[in-house]
């Protein structure tokens, strides 16, 4: 994989009208790296997203993709990158190897379109018009026709919104298969699991703003708090919240020994990524 | 200039990049041609639709040559509109509100090659329609062929170039795909009915005469008629031409001020 830097943003703000979408968002993404905007809807990971790709002018911020400013749209750059929007429409009348092959012809250097229609699993429907297609099936089209122009890098936002299950595992293999090439992924989700699940990186975007980052694995351990749950005799559930669990742990057990009792279900937890965000995302309480 | 002499890589590159720009739109409209014929319905109303017209109008006036005489400029006037000015803010209002011009704008196909392919798509249609139109007028109808083919062809090009401009400003208007008949029906059909095509517009009311006189589709007709039946050239319908140029021109700037990749936000 290239080493250097794919994506790179500092303190981007977006304003619509008295609204601030975006407020000072950074972040950098590696290249050969997937790095997932996890947030909940209205957070500001498709203005972001779209700002990068070159749809939406920034208010103020730097912001390179590929070394290049995507704001004013250069063709050296749309040449390298690949869009799968989170919704768009196709030509309905054309079949699905007509509708790559004619993208292919899009760009310089394109994959084989047969190829890339093999990579995103829609060989059996090749020949058929798109509008037959089924929803899950125009999600894999639309992957094929970001991908066929053999992109370097490759924006996905919100990929499987609206999936069934067996629809999102099939996303999720093309994804990996993403990886696998050495590309380079941005990814936006609302799926905690798919975040999890996909991303080297992940940065927790909430109201405009970017309140964790890290990998999936360690914005868990990064709060450093851990979870110790037991019982008592009379069946009590008790939880204790701690930064030194063994200290803890020998307190409790030494008391318990001490009175001859048992720690019941005794548990010792670290906060997964799904307390973090839940935490982190959680509405402030009204004060009444 | 004196520096495309100084370095000479530089006239190379342009050239190659002229060459995939011309690649790039004759690609386009080779799909938009093809995409066109897949689409019966689409097929039929732009091409069955005059003919139809022709026809009925053609037995209601049969042997009545003065009058067959205008309908059949009126009719190919009609057919210019319909094919560009009605077919292009449909569709564009489908492409953008669909999400087709927002995919097409992230790649790297230049916007200009991409709107060549689509206008070249509806001048192929009105070329095949007015020809169409000709052929049957003189075949079936017994008219004389056009007395005037190089008028004929500037008024039908002047025709394209404003219809088109004015159908792609519509389409800036239209808020979404639902209601995209309806908005330009409002403005195809009133616009067809005051400006002679059914009809000589010597003997429609003064003030919808007044109103017809500063739309374009009235001086298309004039001019195609001049062409088809009375033999006048371009010399005599040089306000006509103007009318329809100043129309190109407002027409052009309002369908390049509010293009939009994108869908609206509802």
């Amino acid at each position: 994989m290239t080493a250097g830097v794919a994506i790179e943003v500092e303190d981007l703000h977006k304003q619509y009208g008295d609204h601030a979408a975006v407020r000072g968002i950074s972040f950098r993404v590696e290249r050969g790296e997937v790095f997932g905007l996890l947030g909940p809807n209205g957070a500001g990971k498709t203005t972001t997203v779209e700002i990068l790709e070159g749809y939406r002018a920034r208010t103020r911020g730097r912001v390179a993709v590929l070394g290049m400013d995507p704001g004013p749209r250069p063709p050296a750059l749309r040449e390298r990158i690949g869009i799968v929007l989170q919704s768009s429409g196709l030509y309905r009348h054309l079949t699905v190897r007509e509708a790559v092959g004619h993208w292919a012809g899009l760009y310089r250097a394109p994959r084989d379109v047969d190829e890339t229609i093999a990579l995103i699993g829609l060989e059996a429907a090749a020949g058929q018009r798109t509008r037959t297609l089924s929803g899950g099936q125009q999600r894999r089209l639309d992957f094929a026709l970001a991908l066929v122009g053999d992109p370097e890098l490759v924006f996905l936002d919100e990929p499987t919104t609206g999936f069934d299950p067996a629809a999102r595992r099939q996303a999720w293999e093309t994804v990996r298969s993403l990886r696998d090439l050495g590309k380079t992924v941005l990814l936006t989700t609302h799926y905690l699991d798919e975040a999890q699940a996909l991303a080297d990186r992940v940065a927790i975007v909430k109201d405009g703003a970017i309140l964790a980052e890290g990998a999936p694995g360690d914005l868990g351990s990064a709060a450093s708090r851990y979870r110790v749950a037991w019982r008592d005799a009379a069946g009590t559930l008790h939880e204790r919240e701690t930064a030194e669990p063994t200290a803890l742990l020998h307190e409790l057990t030494g008391a318990a020994l001490a009175r001859g009792e048992a720690l019941l279900d005794l548990s010792v937890t670290q906060p997964s990524l799904e307390d973090v965000y839940l935490e982190l995302t959680a509405e402030p309480e009204t004060v009444a | 200039m004196s520096d495309h002499a100084l370095d000479p890589v530089r006239p190379a590159r342009a050239r190659r990049a002229g060459v995939r720009w011309r690649h790039a739109a004759w690609r386009q409209y080779r799909l938009e041609r093809r995409m066109f014929w897949r689409n019966p319905s689409a097929a039929f109303f732009n091409f069955l639709l005059p003919l139809i017209f022709l026809a009925l109008f053609g037995a209601i006036f049969a042997e009545q040559e003065a009058n067959l005489q205008v309908i059949v400029p009126g009719i190919a006037g009609m057919a210019v509109m319909s094919t560009t000015f009605s077919a292009l803010a449909m569709n564009l209002t489908y492409l953008r509100e669909s999400g087709v011009l927002k995919r097409i704008h992230g790649t790297p196909l230049p916007t200009s090659a991409y709107l060549a392919g689509i206008a070249g798509n509806a001048v192929t249609n009105t070329a095949i329609q007015v020809a169409l139109i000709t052929v049957a007028g003189t075949a079936v109808f017994g008219l004389e062929w056009p007395h005037d083919w190089l008028a004929l062809a500037v008024f039908v090009a002047l025709g394209v170039v404003c219809f088109a401009a004015l159908g792609v400003a519509l389409s800036h208007v239209i808020p979404n795909f639902d209601s995209a008949p309806a908005y330009v029906n409002a403005a195809f059909l009133p616009v067809l009915f005051i400006s002679g095509v059914f009809y000589d517009d010597e003997e429609a009311p003064a003030f919808l005469g007044a109103i017809a006189e500063v739309l374009p589709l009235k001086h298309l007709i004039d001019g195609l008629s001049g062409a088809m039946v009375t033999g006048e050239g371009l010399a005599d319908h040089a306000p006509a031409l103007l009318v329809l140029a100043l129309w190109a021109a407002a027409g052009a700037v309002l369908a390049v001020r509010g293009f939009s990749w994108d869908a609206r936000r509802r």
